[in-house]
């Protein structure tokens, strides 16, 4: 067990575990912030996303070792208020069944806006290539994040 | 034995949705109870002080407080399909609240106070329209009574909207200023209650934004593994590798050594046959945190008696069922005389059909909490899409009497019918017994897909004759597959007539001759139930062949279908199948098969996706039509080959007549999830079996689709209809598998027998 101290959302938090542990089950099981959710636990899925500084990144292969001084971004700080343009966007398409996966897709949405405001469709694709749904929402989230791309 | 199967809405379950209607009879029977239940008879709390809040609760399904919030009660599972939100939806309508401000409250399990909870079989709107517009309108009764009677007008000259009474002369009050009028009101005699005119909804037949979308989308949403309890561990369980295997010995020293592992715990499984509801044999790792569990799970060193499954290989399975069904099998149906047909046609078409095991793999992998509490008292939290199933499994368990456990249900992060099952829920019950804590058992994605209920593989064959003059004359169909109700029973080796009647015996066709086989399987893992269940399969075989038919007739397939559908009329399946057909549970004469209504969904498919139009080079379209859940749907798919070769799904039509659509956002919803979930079914997921063990471990192994191998446009059309609601989770799945496979082979001139086949 070590002692690390992570930026998550602006604020520091010190906490102590195995260097192994994914960043995942930190945020999860250590500092009980919720919105980061387990899917596969191989990088297959991307609902467990979070941005390191403005890389999206699957929390659950991050061990917090690697972490360092890099600012984390959950879903919950993604936006203060909770009304960044995607989440919005999200809601006015309704894009979320289940909603399991969601929290997961918009963090990957959000930084590929950061990277490229106005993405193609064939950008949009490929960049959430790596976010399951098994509910079936691809086609929404796309028009989601095209609608969000126009009001950033 | 018929096995009960749970996504069927049975007899006793449509009595208890009665429940909250009262009846004045129940009423002046349970009115004594009223004083502080909440069972049938008001509810009221205005004895408090000035400014203490009044709550006003007519029946458990709506309360409103005198600061005029009106509260209303899901009762049933959130998955994915908007129910949590389409249900209150409907009292609020009828009520004529305030929808912007409604709250909605998920009920825990217990079917004595709120009916039917069981989520599944696409039956929650056709179940509870009635008895949640009933509701609505109760309340609504009860409150034009007081105001009516606040104003000394007559209750004609009232109505209500967004959370007020209103009179004809403009005169306005709040709901929640009529609370303390309510206090000795008697409720109202249900033959007195009338319902609003369907034209007047304002809620109902609409595109309503779901409820939890804002809390989804900020993280906020309490999912199963979501609730944190003071002082909890968490469990993450070692399984029996092959079903019915159980523990020699166990030597748990070095997953005690692991750091945060704080106790090994044995679970007893059931064994063969493994069970719907029960826990699996296994060695469970409880620890302060998830990682520090999983760490201790590898370090377990245990020795098992693998049993019976250990040999069992699901391909060479799968060849012996294809082998069995050349072979005479057990008459499921029968109609005319199809060796006749056989003798005297000029034409046999004969072909089989076969597709694999599937997993649910809902992203959420399931997980639940359990406060076991010492005085034999256990509170549950669970995505369970069957609390009160949930509940008894607990309750039994732990041998427990039912009232003693309480069950919470979260949200469910995906369901399709594997949240039926209650095994993971037991097993938390059980290791916070044995951890004296609150424990989450917290299941991998490798342990999801090890240890699902599948939705089990498949065999067909179907011949089809046609005469010398080209008339379409014999349906032979043997289906073949490991049965749900083996899972509970070891002796169930054909499938069972319900699982028949999931588009196979149900074949709607107007063939003179038509004959329905089964055959003999054993099951090796746990079967269960997935999305439309045997539809799955039925449809895919169905709806190819009906295809070829229709290309050796030398007949354009839609047409054909209209041709073979024959007159408008109802059709009666029980003469031909020894009284055996069930409904969906529903009797046929209340919710009949009628060939009107499907040529209407298939006619309409048509002329949106412009049928019979020339495509472009390197397009293709498939069409095909499956009833399934009492719902009718029609899909054409369109397929494209790209310059590189890849095959994409650029568009995709939906035709849908579900009666009454209650929120027709969520109506499309369904489709378009239901056309993604059905191409990763037909393009890219299979469990298979080597040595009674599953060899896809992650999503790597088992395949869902990913947004580029999504269609590009689903276009749904859903007919105006007056008929009674059915459901939409299900329906769209089953005739997408072969309208996509029929345009595959439009695209490629090859056919498709074999699921999942490469795109
Ligand atoms: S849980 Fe991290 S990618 Fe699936
Ligand atoms: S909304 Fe259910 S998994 Fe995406």
């Amino acid at each position: 067990m070590e002692k690390f101290t992570i930026s998550v959302n602006g604020k520091n938090h010190e906490v102590t575990a195995d260097p192994d542990m994914p960043l995942l089950w930190v945020l999860r099981d250590l500092l009980s912030m919720k919105g980061t959710k387990f899917g596969c636990g191989q990088a297959l899925c991307g609902a467990c996303t979070v941005h390191l500084d403005d890389e999206a990144i699957r929390s659950c292969s991050t061990p917090i070792s690697t972490v360092g001084s890099r600012k984390v971004t959950t879903i919950e700080g993604l936006d203060k208020e909770g009304h960044h343009p995607l989440q919005d966007a999200w809601v006015e398409h309704v894009v979320p069944q289940c909603g399991y996966c969601q929290t997961g897709q918009i963090m990957t949405a959000a930084a590929l806006l950061k990277k490229s405001p106005n993405p193609s469709d064939a950008e949009i694709e490929e960049s959430m290539a790596g976010n399951l749904c098994r509910c079936g929402t691809y086609n929404r989230i796309k028009e989601a994040i095209l609608t969000a791309s126009k009001t950033l | 034995m018929m096995p009960n199967f749970p996504f069927l809405k049975n007899k006793k379950a449509e009595d208890k949705s009665e429940v909250f209607v009262p009846s004045r009879r129940d009423f002046l029977k349970l009115s004594s109870l009223a004083t502080g239940g909440f069972l049938l008879g008001v509810n009221f709390q205005c004895a408090g002080p000035k400014g203490e809040t009044i709550t006003f609760a007519p029946n458990v399904f709506v309360s409103i407080t005198s600061d005029n919030e009106v509260t209303i009660v899901a009762h049933r599972s959130e998955m994915g399909t908007g129910i949590r939100t389409s249900l209150p939806q409907i009292v609020a309508d009828e009520l004529g609240a305030d929808w912007s401000k409604v709250k909605i409250v998920q009920a825990e399990g217990d079917e004595e106070k709120y009916g039917n909870q069981n989520t599944d079989g696409s039956f929650s709107v056709r179940m509870f329209y009635e008895p949640m517009r009933k509701t609505g309108a109760t309340a609504r009764h009860m409150l034009i009574a007081a105001a009516a009677k606040k104003w000394e007008v007559s209750p004609t000259e009232c109505h209500t909207e967004n959370s007020q009474v209103i009179h004809s002369s403009g005169k306005k009050i709040d709901f929640g200023d009529l609370v303390a009028e309510l206090k000795d009101m008697p409720l109202p005699d249900p033959a007195s209650i009338t319902l609003k005119e369907f034209s007047s909804y304002k809620l109902i037949g609409k595109d309503v934004t779901i409820y939890d979308a804002r809390d989804i989308t900020t993280g906020k949403a309490v999912f199963g593994a979501d609730v944190d309890l003071p002082g909890m561990q968490v469990a993450v369980v070692r399984r029996s590798p092959v079903i019915g295997a159980k523990v020699i010995s166990f030597n748990d020293a070095k997953a005690l050594a692991v750091p945060g592992v704080n106790r090994v715990v044995k679970i007893d499984g059931a064994g063969i046959p493994p069970g719907l509801d029960k826990a699996l044999e296994g060695v469970a790792v409880i620890a302060d945190n998830t990682w520090a569990a999983m760490k201790g799970r590898e370090a377990l060193e245990i020795e098992w008696d693998l049993g019976p499954n250990q040999t069992y290989n699901s391909a060479k399975q799968l060849e012996e069922m294809l082998q069995s069904t050349a072979k005479d099998g057990k008459v499921r149906r029968e109609r005319g005389n199809f060796l006749t047909a056989q003798r005297a046609a000029g034409k046999v078409l004969e072909r089989t059909y076969l597709a694999p095991f599937y997993a649910h793999a809902t992203i959420e992998p399931p997980a639940a909490i359990a406060h076991y509490q010492g005085d034999g008292i256990c509170e549950i939290w669970a995505p369970t899409q069957h609390p009160q199933w949930a509940r008894q499994a607990v309750a039994t368990a732990l041998e427990l009497d039912l009232d003693k456990v309480k069950m919470n249900v979260t949200l469910l992060g995906g369901g399709f019918g594997r949240k039926s099952k209650p095994d993971f829920v037991v097993e938390a019950a059980l290791l916070s017994k044995a951890a004296k804590s609150p424990v989450r058992v917290q299941w991998t994605r490798e342990d999801d897909l090890h240890f699902d209920f599948f939705h089990s593989h498949s065999a067909q064959r179907i011949k089809a004759t046609i005469d010398k003059d080209g008339n379409f004359t014999g349906w032979n169909h043997h289906t073949v597959f490991p049965a749900i109700g083996a899972t509970g029973s070891t002796t169930e080796l054909h499938p069972s007539d319900g699982e028949l009647a999931l588009g196979c015996t149900d074949f709607p066709y107007d063939v003179p001759n038509i004959k329905i086989e089964t055959h003999e399987s054993t099951a090796h893992t746990r079967i269960g139930w997935l999305r439309s269940v045997s539809n799955i399969h039925h449809a895919f075989a169905i709806g190819c062949m009906m295809d070829e038919i229709a290309e050796a007739r030398g007949i354009d397939p839609v047409k054909h279908a209209l041709q073979m559908l024959g007159e408008d009329r109802n059709l009666e399946f029980k003469p031909e199948t020894d009284g055996k057909y069930e409904n969906y549970g529903e009797p046929i004469e209340t919710f009949p098969w009628n060939t009107g209504r499907m040529k209407k969904v298939i006619e309409r498919v048509a002329k949106e996706a412009n049928w019979d139009q020339k495509l472009a080079e390197g397009k293709a379209v498939g069409f095909a039509a499956h009833k399934s859940f009492l719902t009718y749907v029609a899909c054409i798919v369109v397929v494209e080959k790209g310059s590189s070769g890849k095959i994409s799904i650029p568009e995709v039509f939906y035709a849908v007549d579900c009666g009454i659509g209650v929120n027709t956002d969520r109506i499309r919803s369904q489709f378009e999830g239901g056309s993604q979930f059905a191409t990763s079914l037909a393009t890219t997921s299979a469990i298979t079996f080597e040595n009674g063990i599953p060899q896809q471990n992650n999503f790597d192994g088992y395949q869902i689709i990913r947004m580029p191998q999504s269609p590009k446009k689903i276009h749904v059309h859903i007919l105006e209809s007056m008929e009674k609601p059915t459901g939409v989770g299900e329906p769209p799945v089953p005739p997408y598998i072969p309208a996509l496979c029929n345009a595959m082979y439009k695209l490629t001139g090859e056919r498709i027998y074999q699921l999942p086949f490469k795109a």
